[in-house]
């Protein structure tokens, strides 16, 4: 319980940078009030009496926040901190029963989405900026890696994205795309030994493949892109790197057209050999005899 | 001495032993097999060129058909892929129903992994046995859904229907029905001496090899990775159950029916906990725009399904139609080991091995 006290002075503390004392300090009150109750709860339907109590004093609290007089900037960190809070209480209950447990996360939603009614409109997106992403520091890792062994110049651009689950993403220029990957798998501090995507699209300027690595080891993805060009798409294979990278090649080669070089048996896997186009093309016909 | 030579022998599509419309060549060296060559696409629609020009809602039905026997799964890649792109948050009651009708689903497709799998064996018995429990799980997500196999239950922000009245309480009697059935599996299958001497060390092959072949699900675990999305990366609810990963090591068919066997057991667990947890009523649809667009930026989110990681792969321009869909099949990526665990392989052992892959034709084609 002490370390859950400082946990909450040390949250109010930085919260008073941002809010003004009194809220800070009555959301504090709230959120402990809510995880006493929580507590004490032994049976399924008293916890889930409390939790909607629970929710209530959550809401309170937030429409208390959206009434002062705050800039909205603010107001989005105050919410964070709600939530914060609110996950760090789901967290200490995760000893207790499943029961308590379900609870305790039902709040944490019902929190995000009392956050998400009192950030009116746009004002989540600026919230999301300003909170780094909790794997920028792999991104970091893994660019300071390649970086030291492969040169700076190899990556075209690299960032952390958002909508896919705050997956670092590596885009990769054409000629080194090869030797990133190798270097991806083999390198013993990234150990990307699993390849769990890949395919290609076809963006019309140009055409693009997209591969989603997994490390065992480390338990890390990264998503690696690469631009081709579009009338010449040639690539080179991953076959040799990951031999579970031989078939989606191969449909990639099939449906999009792109060449693979250095695969032991790229082969049209899906239409057969006679079929003319490749239908995920954006300019594909099917073709017909008669016309 | 009597002469031998290399011959080349066919098999499929049409074999009762494939599960579908696979085709595989063989070159035989008297009864070993020397190299095997697969053959598919015999059941490509173009799902991902099709679904290029539906709007999300309208492509939920095509993922059914991917892995036919079980939809809820590949219902639930897409809609969570999207929900995802969009950051919308799912009302309690529809994610445990989702959760119960997804592991349901799992208890049905791995019933049709142990009775086909022991019919490949020979056994014609245990076949209908699984069928007969099947059945039993087959109407209780037709109750729900309206439909035994192409659900078409989940949409973007929830789920479809609620559970109809006395729903809950008949997959609550479901759970001791199963395990008792279980039980019966056991003796029927698992603990028979010549079942498992027939089995074991038959496709072998290492958690590296597993790894590198990009191979998932049962087919990943059975060589002793301890790996589960549910688990490793917990989407959904699944964080709040209480179960077991079930793993073996010896990498052999032999494990991966002892692996997918035991994972019912697990399912049942999760679904036990799910229904005491679940709120007795609330709203099965979180608030959504009547017109889905995401925004424009790319998503690549994987679950776990039966036969493994099932992924799902959005580029959005911001519309109401994805500008490109992929999915991740599990069995596509899993069958692609088949050519090097079959080489000096009895050929009597290929239907086996087949079977032991556990693949739908519908998922590897796409």
């Amino acid at each position: 319980m002490d370390e859950k006290k400082d946990l909450e002075q040390l949250k109010s503390d930085s919260a008073q940078k941002a809010v003004s004392k009194p809220t800070a300090e009555e959301k504090a009150r709230a959120a402990a009030e809510a995880r006493a109750k929580a507590l004490a709860a032994k049976e399924a339907a008293i916890a889930k009496e409390k939790t909607d109590e629970a929710v209530e004093i959550k809401n309170e609290s937030t429409t208390e926040d959206g009434a002062k007089t705050v800039s909205s900037d603010e107001k989005a960190k105050a919410a964070a901190e709600a939530k914060a809070k609110a996950a760090a209480a789901a967290k200490a209950k995760a000893a207790a029963a499943a029961k308590a447990k379900a609870a305790a996360a039902a709040k944490a939603k019902a929190a995000a989405a009392a956050k998400a009614k009192a950030g009116a409109g746009n004002a989540e997106t600026p919230a999301q900026e300003e909170k780094p992403s909790p794997n920028q520091p792999y991104l970091d890792k893994y660019v300071k890696v390649i970086g030291e062994h492969l040169g700076s110049d190899v990556l075209e651009d690299f960032y952390i994205n958002r909508l896919s689950k705050d997956v670092p993403t590596l885009v990769v220029k054409r000629d080194q795309y090869y030797r990133v990957a190798e270097f991806l798998k083999y390198n013993e501090q990234l150990g990307f030994d699993y390849l769990s995507e890949l395919h290609g699209t076809d963006f019309v300027t140009h055409m693009e493949v997209y591969v989603h690595l997994y490390s065992y080891k480390n338990r890390q993805s990264v998503a690696l892109r690469v631009k081709l060009d579009r009338d010449e798409p040639v690539i080179d294979s991953l076959q040799p790197l990951w031999a579970g990278a031989d078939w989606p090649e191969c449909e990639a080669y099939d449906l999009l057209g792109i060449k693979f070089e250095n695969h032991p048996n790229l082969h049209r896997i899906m239409l057969g050999e006679d079929w003319v186009g490749h239908p995920l093309r954006k300019d594909y016909k099917p073709y017909d005899v008669e016309e | 001495m009597l002469r031998t030579e290399e011959m080349l022998l066919n098999i499929g599509p049409h074999h009762p032993s494939t599960h579908g419309v696979f085709r595989v060549v063989l070159k035989i060296d008297g009864e070993i097999i020397t190299e095997a060559k697969p053959v598919i696409g015999y059941l490509h629609r173009g799902t991902e060129k099709l679904a290029e020009d539906l709007q999300y809602t309208q492509i939920i039905p095509y993922t059914d058909r991917m892995d036919y026997v079980s939809g809820m799964t590949n219902n639930y890649v897409l809609v969570h892929a999207v929900e995802t792109m969009m950051g919308i948050e799912i009302p309690e009651r529809a994610e445990y129903l989702r959760v119960i009708a997804m592991e349901l689903n799992r208890i049905a497709s791995h019933l049709v992994f142990w009775g086909t799998f022991l019919l490949d064996f020979g056994a014609t018995t245990p076949y209908l046995v699984a069928f007969r429990e099947r059945e039993v799980v087959l109407n209780l997500l037709n109750e729900l859904s309206g439909a035994r196999m192409t659900f078409n239950y989940m949409r973007v922000g929830g789920v479809k229907w609620d559970a109809p009245p006395g729903w809950i309480e008949k997959v609550k009697d479901f759970i001791p029905y199963m395990r008792e059935a279980l039980k019966g599996y056991d003796e029927l299958g698992t603990g028979n001496e010549i079942f498992q001497a027939r089995m074991k060390n038959v496709g072998t092959y290492t958690a590296e090899e597993a790894i590198n072949y990009s191979l998932s699900g049962p087919n990943l675990r059975c060589t002793g990775v301890e790996w589960d999305l549910r688990k490793d990366e917990p989407y959904s609810i699944y964080d709040r159950f209480d179960f077991d990963v079930v793993t073996e090591t010896s990498g052999d068919v032999w494990a991966r029916y002892l692996v997918r066997t035991r994972e019912m057991e697990q399912s049942l667990r999760i679904i036990e906990q799910a229904i005491e947890q679940m709120p007795k009523d609330g709203p099965i649809m979180a608030k959504v725009p009547k017109i889905i667009k995401p925004p424009k930026g790319e998503a690549y989110v994987r679950i776990e399904s039966p036969k493994g990681e099932i992924g799902c792969y959005i580029y959005s321009e911001g519309k109401n139609k994805p500008y490109r869909i992929k999915f991740r099949r599990p069995s596509f990526y899993n069958l692609q080991i088949l050519p090097k665990i079959l080489v000096g392989e009895n050929i009597s052992n290929l239907i086996p091995i087949l079977a032991g892959v556990d693949i739908i034709l519908g998922e590897v084609d796409g």
